[in-house]
């Protein structure tokens, strides 16, 4: 065993990585339930492939049989219906602990100096899983699948001069058809999940060449052990963060699986109602709202009313609302990390984000009246405020000293 | 940190309860996954039983149907036909159906056949899938004079006789399979269900 | 912190979940509910008689075989000879053979494939619409709908339920005017069932509708029993595993 083990290391760092990644890699002690969710969006995201790869062996991308081949799925597949609520469960799924994972975050200033690419690859991984289940939603074919892409994509059309091509462009047809299907496929099981696998990578590199934040966003490599070398406060990942991760990935499954297989429609909020009427091009659905996840920026986009004839300003403040998450790390000035040594100003500023962000997910999804409009935009302006305004009120916060030492709970 | 005492055997018990554990989770997502590559229901019933109408198969003529997704050979064998299938045992290479994947238990017979009369055989030949062609005729001039009727594969030359027996020095090395089937009535034949014992 | 962090998460959650729910079911109209039992087999059977003599000729159910009703108690041979045409075999799909192109000629709308209707529509509207049709002189099939307005189907169980014909009643509109609002359908000529028996017949159908929309899904729920009563084994495992680990950290 040993002489294979030398034989490998002599020309492959097999036991050198597993030090460097696990063994000594070593972790801030005081994680506390926030930290479960990086490793649970890895596990989403396997569940995701790896029932993709045996989904695209049955599903057909083909505007007359995509919806057929996924009923033929859901019947006549051994274990079908189960490969498909486990990837459209998973989808919704990687949503919430991708926004709770983005949440922790926010809460302990993770996208602080020195960790400032982890959190731009963060954000970029966002955006592509949000390209990613954009695309997919289309391969089903339903009413819901094609109208949704029909308005997404109109939102492109609304860009000044290039509008018109770039839409027909996207669609490769006047309208969505089987050109769009047959490419959103294309993409959605090769190319975004290349992309999306890279950028996972240099996400996790990136963080294991820092080190992790923590709870008290305290620097753990600062103090050391002055024999062992040491960090004081840091635990090797293994043992003690995989049988960690372990549980929570057990509590994940057990709350995954309650979904999946007791509740996989969610209200209709994980599989619409409407997406089990095939797509007709002639017939609009009567209320067609995108998926719950991207409700919040859908209802951003509806707040903004029509200027100068164009739709352009509602569809460029969206644009405004998912990109200004790369700006984070240079819009606070805040001296501390962690929410737990940080003044009201930004207990409350982060707060009123977090209504306003479920807020406008709510409002997403019901149907525009003018009082809702109204507040959407009031939300809408809470939302920005606390980006634009984060440098003015983290720097003139009242914050605590932060202990050289970790806390424990 | 470790300066505590540790209760290895316990720690040593845990890990293996949750490796198991783990274990079986794995092979539970497994058998889904794998189970889905099976037939589906579409392909079960694509392959489901064929009735075939004898009557429409002239003496020393074939039918050739489909019974999943492959052809059966239905050949009414003339008594002429049948009186020379026993003169060249000495030339096959299993001549009484010995290897038992070959036929089903009821067709180990020198005919292959329920009914010594019509040969039910899948036209796949045994050597690389191809499927061999129906040459009744006798001593024609590309397959010389000792040919008593039967199938030739074009693709690397392998003779069977008229029970689909194949010929010594064929790539092919067994008898071609004689599919499970059997007679509803005297001129229905069901191919792809075992006749009762 | 844990415990708060735990609270946080679940108020996030019911935010996230119940309020639109609760929201968009005030705005539905009442519907009456369907009594589904996919336990009961007979139930399912009947449905499936009802449903291949009255629907199956115009409707098809395209995605779903024959042959699955075997999972309703069916044997292969019932299914062929009870609920077959004679060129079918069980391995068919439900398909029918009235032509899309005819059908929207006659109906004005082709009708839709029925395989996974209760899962468009609901069960609870499936069960209410077939019990909803009323005379209607004004449509050229003389029949119109409560739920759905202007419906292209003619009544096609109406010599088992008989003829309804609508209640009128007054009431102030927000103009001012009075308006004829539909209060109620009455009885008005008396089918081959009494109406009792007319809502048994349709809970059947709806029944098997509901069973046509995801016939996995009893197979669905014994393995996810199965599924999170083996996870909540393994959390045992995993927890005092985790519990004996960080002992070692101070």
């Amino acid at each position: 065993m040993e002489k294979v083990l030398n034989w490998i290391d002599a020309r492959f760092p097999l036991t050198a990585s597993y030090k460097a990644h696990l063994s000594e890699y070593f972790a801030p002690k005081n994680f506390n339930f926030w930290y479960y969710f990086g490793s649970l969006a890895l596990l989403v995201l396997v569940i995701q492939i790896v029932t993709g790869i045996f989904l695209t062996m049955h599903y057909k991308p083909d505007a007359g049989m995509a919806f057929a081949s996924v009923e033929y799925i859901m019947r006549d597949v051994p274990f079908g219906w189960l490969m498909r609520y486990a990837h459209s469960t998973g989808a919704s799924a990687f949503f919430i602990v991708v926004y709770l994972h983005m949440f922790r975050g926010l809460l302990y200033g993770s996208y602080r100096q020195p960790r400032e690419l982890i959190w731009l690859f963060g954000v970029l991984i966002y955006l592509v899983l949000m390209g990613e289940a954009f695309m997919g939603y289309l391969l089903p074919w339903g009413q819901m699948s094609y109208w949704g892409a029909q308005v997404i994509i109109n939102l492109f059309a609304a860009v000044p001069f290039i509008g018109e091509d770039l839409s027909t462009l996207i669609r490769g047809d006047f309208v969505v058809g089987d050109a769009t299907l047959n490419r959103f496929f294309a993409l959605h099981v090769i190319a975004l999940p290349l992309v999306l696998l890279g950028l996972i990578a240099a996400h996790l590199v990136a963080l294991h060449e820092v080190g992790s934040n923590n709870p008290d966003g305290v620097e753990i490599k600062k103090l050391k052990d002055p024999e062992t070398h040491q960090p004081l406060d840091g635990i090797p990942f293994h043992p003690y963060y995989t049988v960690k991760d372990i549980l929570g990935v057990v509590v994940f499954l057990i709350v995954f699986s309650a979904i999946m297989f007791f509740a996989p429609e969610m209200g209709g909020y994980f599989l619409e109602a409407n997406n089990f009427i095939p797509a007709d091009p002639f017939k609009t659905p009567e209320h067609i709202a995108p998926v719950w996840y991207f409700t919040p920026y859908y209802a951003i986009l509806r707040a903004v009313p029509p200027m100068f004839g164009s739709q352009f300003p509602g569809v460029a403040l969206m644009g405004v609302a998912v990109l200004i998450f790369f700006a984070l790390p240079w819009l606070d000035r805040s001296p501390v990390k962690s929410i737990r040594y940080r003044g009201p100003k930004f207990k409350i500023a982060l707060g009123l984000f977090v209504v306003a962000f479920v807020g406008l997910g709510i409002l997403g999804i019901l149907p525009s009246t003018p009082l809702y409009t109204l507040i959407a935009q009031i939300l809408s302006v809470v939302y920005f405020a606390f980006f634009f305004l984060m440098p003015w009120y983290t720097k003139n916060d009242t914050t605590k000293p932060v202990p050289e030492r970790v806390t424990s709970k | 940190m470790s300066d505590i005492s540790v209760d290895t055997s316990k720690r040593r018990f845990l890990v293996a309860l949750s490796s198991a554990a783990g274990g079986i989770a794995a092979v539970g997502a497994a058998i889904p996954l794998i189970g889905s590559m099976m037939p589906s229901a579409r392909a079960l019933a694509a392959g489901a039983p064929v009735e075939v109408d004898l009557s429409k198969v002239e003496p020393g003529m074939i039918l050739t149907v489909e019974w999943r997704g492959k052809p059966v050979w239905i050949v009414n064998r003339t008594p002429e036909m049948l009186a020379l299938l026993g003169k060249h045992d000495d030339k096959l290479t299993d001549s009484a159906s010995e290897t038992t994947s070959q036929q089903p238990e009821y067709c180990k017979n020198p005919t292959r056949s329920i009914k010594p009369q019509f040969l039910v055989a899948v036209g796949i030949c045994t050597h690389l899938g191809c499927s061999p062609t129906y040459r009744k005729e006798v001593a024609p001039a590309d397959l010389g004079p000792d040919w008593a009727g039967g199938f030739f594969c074009p693709c690397h030359g392998s003779r069977f006789d008229l029970a689909a027996r194949v010929f010594n020095g064929s790539p092919a090395p067994t008898n071609l399979v004689i599919p499970p089937h059997k007679y509803m009535s005297d001129a229905k034949l069901l191919i792809g269900e075992d006749q009762a014992a | 912190m844990k415990s708060t962090c735990a609270q946080t998460m679940k108020k996030f959650l019911f935010l996230a979940f119940a309020l639109p729910t609760a929201a968009l079911a005030s705005s539905a109209m009442h519907l009456d509910t369907a009594p589904i039992n996919l336990n009961d087999q007979e139930s399912l059977q009947r449905g499936a008689g009802v449903f291949v003599n009255y629907c199956l000729n115009c409707h098809s159910a395209g995605y779903m075989r024959y042959s699955r009703m075997t999972d309703i108690g069916l044997s292969e041979a019932q299914i062929k000879d009870n609920l077959l045409f004679a060129t079918d075999k069980p391995g068919n799909l439900m398909t029918v053979a009235m032509r899309g192109k005819d059908a929207k000629e006659w109906f004005g709308a082709a009708p839709p494939d029925l395989s996974v209707i209760t899962r468009s529509r609901g069960a609870d509207w499936v069960y209410t619409y077939l019990r909803s049709f009323y005379r209607d002189d004004s449509r050229t099939t003389g029949w119109n709908n409560r739920v759905f307005d202007k419906v292209g189907m003619p009544h096609v169980l109406q010599e088992l339920q008989g003829h309804l014909a609508p209640v009128y009643h007054a009431e102030q509109g927000e103009d001012g005017k009075t308006h004829q609002v539909l209060d109620h359908l009455q009885l008005v000529k008396p089918g081959k069932l009494t109406l009792a028996e007319y809502d048994a017949l349709t809970a059947d159908l709806v029944n098997y509708l509901a069973w046509v929309g995801e016939p996995a899904k009893g197979q669905r729920m014994t393995t996810g029993l199965l599924v999170v009563l083996f996870l909540s084994l393994f959390f045992v495992a995993a927890f005092y595993l985790k519990k004996e680990f960080w002992k070692d950290v101070h």
